[in-house]
């Protein structure tokens, strides 16, 4: 009896001293502050919007666009609708995004490995590298590549020749345009195969090793497969294909492939900004791995070259993995930054859009959703390399 | 849990207030003590500072006429400059109090923007402009087939431009730019063939270029460019201020007020005269308007008539050099009438 009256006391006084009881309150009080809050943005909104005569909706996003947009990787005319153009900005940006983060990915590692060189100049020109442009903004380096070096190109008339019929003026970089003729299918068909047997010499190969010690050249094997079928297909059909050089016409050149200049300057300023970041995080993962890791391998007889592939790098992804996602997002979301020179990305597509609608939250809305979206799935991808490559404990 | 409660009923509260607030732009701007007014970064002729680093042009001379309807002093006024593509929302969000920056008068603007349009300060039309050094054959926009054109985002033009080269079976590569600077120096370092904007525009941006001489604006006009001043939907008596601004200066050029003889004129015999500058006994067409009885007195004095700030900034007091045409007064042959004052 005493002992059930002391247990109920305390709980029957202390209701507001209950560290649940206030817990939950506190959190329920939350809650309804936050949906109160969201609601009155909400409300506010749509009452200003009904007020001014603003239209709201996305149904705007089926209507004629009637601008045009140079670069375009779908097909698209002035036609089209509001949507279509969206989409238009949508794979612009990503196309220079994804360009960009192979290029920044490439040259960040030489560069984070330059740094760790054991050669003076290398190891300097590296430092310099990743210290000028670490500490430019991305939009003074995107308007350096745009004005300061490709605007100074010469004009249209005086291209400069480069080899194999291709030309670099003030209106970008033109190459010949290879068109494949009837029989073109064998070609690919070709490299296809090489690649799938590649694939299976390599297995084979990984398979004879472990049982026997033999090794087999499998870099070779597979370079010659992957050169010499698509050439024998190539070869065999007769020569399948035309070449299509740029020419001059009255203003520009045309026919050919034209990477314009702002496509050129965006890709070039992601790329190298990026890798000065990239670069130090792989410069990090390595000096990661602890020394007596390399030591264990010289002891083990692994020559150097295989000691750092199967041993040092992959230790050291497990470090460089998870910063290297966070700038392949922020190389992405830079990527905005392509309204400044005129590359119809998203948010330069997207702001002319609001512009000529006046659907200000719609696109915005949009804008979000679609760069989280990208980032999202940049992220996942990531996330499943990384715990790919993660220390797997047995 | 109190304070928490206070705190939602504060911010609720706060909410009310500057939804009614934003309602009556008129009183907004009379407690602020100015008008924030959207102008072009840098449109020579139009909006643009000066050596001085004052704002001059014949839209800014607007806001400043509206100033001095409203406050008596045609310098309480605040300029924000605006990209085309920024002007609309910094309107409707109420960052402005009103859009004077070369904006073309459309339906799809006067009704799903939220917008009011005042009236057309400047009748306009789209043209293209080459540099005749470097394509020496062209003297026709119907010659720019295959042409690189530079041309400012979220503008009319944008579509026009698109509109013409279909309509004309013509290709063309448009290079878009979010800023007129942007285009601008695109256009100058060769990037485009061609530089498309409203024909005022373009006599602007040619004193821009390095060499304006090398520049020929082409002659076709491929489309209406009617430019006037917008406020916000919804707030007819800030309407009424600017819309009978923009008509007082166009009444007192026809009447022959300037900003030299304002002063005399007031005593002038025409009724017509004494009943624009508020001198008749017990007017009250301004007090009906929301501000002074003498506030074409005070906007005249400010900026001048309608021809005086014409002149001033894009005619020939200025270096664009361009005619009035159909910019001159109706009794003149032009488009300008001003509703009568009465």
């Amino acid at each position: 009896m005493a002992q059930e009256a002391i247990h109920d006391a305390p709980a029957r006084a202390s209701l507001i001293y209950d560290p649940r009881v206030r817990g939950i309150v506190f959190q329920l009080v939350l809650v309804v502050a936050l949906a109160l809050g969201i609601w009155w943005i909400v409300q506010n909104t749509i009452d200003n919007l009904h007020r001014s005569n603003i239209a709201t909706g996305f149904g705007f996003l089926r209507g004629r666009a009637g601008f045009d947009i140079s670069e375009r990787l779908i097909e698209y005319t002035s036609d089209d609708s509001y949507g279509r153009a969206l989409l238009v900005g949508i794979w612009n940006t990503a196309a220079v995004a994804a360009a960009g983060i192979i290029t920044a990915t490439i040259l960040g590692f030489l560069v984070g490995i330059g740094r760790l060189s054991n050669n003076w100049l290398i190891r300097k020109l590296a430092t310099a590298y990743v210290e000028l442009f670490r500490n430019i903004p991305p939009l003074l380096v995107i308007l350096f590549w745009y004005q300061g070096v490709l605007a100074l190109l010469p004009s249209v008339r005086d291209s400069l020749s480069l080899p194999a019929g291709s030309y670099l003026n003030n209106r970008g970089f033109y190459f010949p345009k290879l068109m494949w003729g009837p029989g073109s299918w064998l070609v690919f068909a070709g490299f296809v195969v090489a690649i799938a047997l590649s694939w299976y010499v390599a297995r084979r190969a990984k398979a004879r090793q472990m049982a026997t010690g033999q090794r087999f050249p499998v870099f070779l094997t597979s370079l010659a497969l992957i050169v010499g079928l698509p050439l024998l297909a190539f070869l065999l059909a007769g020569l399948p294909v035309s070449v299509e050089y740029p020419q001059k016409g009255t203003f520009n050149l045309t026919g050919g492939i034209n990477v314009k200049p702002e496509f050129l300057s965006l890709y070039l300023a992601l790329s190298f900004y990026t890798a000065a970041f990239i670069a130090e995080i792989v410069r990090a993962g390595i000096l990661g791995v602890p020394k007596g890791q390399t030591e264990a391998y010289s002891a083990l007889g692994l020559r150097r070259g295989t000691g750092l592939r199967l041993v040092v790098i992959p230790q050291a992804m497990r470090i460089i993995i998870p910063p290297l996602t966070s700038q392949y997002l922020n190389l992405t979301k830079n990527s905005s930054l392509a309204v400044a020179i005129g590359y119809p990305d998203l948010y330069a597509v997207g702001g002319t859009i609001l512009n000529q609608t006046g659907q200000a939250i719609e696109v915005v809305v949009i804008f979000m959703i679609v760069y989280l979206g990208i980032s999202i799935a940049t992220s996942l991808i990531m996330n499943w390399f990384n715990a790919k490559m993660a220390l797997k404990e047995r | 849990m109190k304070n928490i409660a206070i705190g939602i009923l504060g911010a609720a509260a706060f909410g009310f207030m500057a939804t009614a607030a934003s309602a009556d732009t008129l009183d907004d701007v009379k407690a602020k003590g100015f008008i924030q007014c959207g102008v072009n970064t840098g449109l020579a002729g139009f909006s643009a500072p000066n050596d001085k680093g004052e704002w001059t042009g014949l839209d800014v001379d607007f806001c400043r006429a509206v100033a001095a309807a409203v406050f008596g002093d045609g310098t309480k006024v605040k300029f924000t400059g605006l990209s085309a593509k920024d002007r609309f929302t910094a309107l409707q969000s109420g960052e402005v109090d009103i859009l004077s920056r070369n904006t073309t008068w459309t339906i799809n603007r006067d009704t799903a923007l939220g917008l009011n349009f005042a009236g057309v300060t400047y009748y306009d039309g789209q043209g293209f402009m080459i540099n005749a050094k470097k394509l020496p054959g062209v003297n026709s926009a119907l010659q720019l087939s295959g042409a690189a054109v530079c041309v400012q985002a979220g503008t009319t033009t944008e579509l026009n431009l698109a509109d013409y080269f279909r309509a004309n079976k013509m290709e063309y590569n448009p290079v878009v730019f979010e800023k007129f600077e942007e285009a601008n120096a695109a256009y100058d370092s060769g990037r485009c063939d061609a530089y498309t904007t409203d024909q005022s525009g373009l006599y602007a941006v040619r004193l821009q270029m390095s060499s304006p001489d090398d520049h020929v604006v082409l002659p076709e006009i491929i489309s209406k460019e009617p430019l006037g001043p917008s406020v916000r939907q919804g707030d007819d008596k800030w309407f009424h201020i600017v819309r009978w601004t923009y008509f007082a200066l166009l009444n007192a050029e026809e009447a022959g007020v300037t900003q030299a003889n304002v002063d005399e004129m007031k005593n002038s015999n025409n009724p017509d005269i004494r009943r624009l500058l508020g001198s008749e006994a017990e007017t009250k067409i301004g007090t009906d308007l929301g501000v002074s009885n003498d506030w074409v007195v005070n906007i005249v004095k400010a900026t001048g008539n309608y021809g005086e700030i014409f002149e001033r900034n894009v005619g020939s007091g200025s270096p664009l050099k361009i005619a009035r045409g159909i910019n001159a007064l109706w009794t003149k042959g032009g488009l300008q009438y001003g509703m009568p004052i009465r």
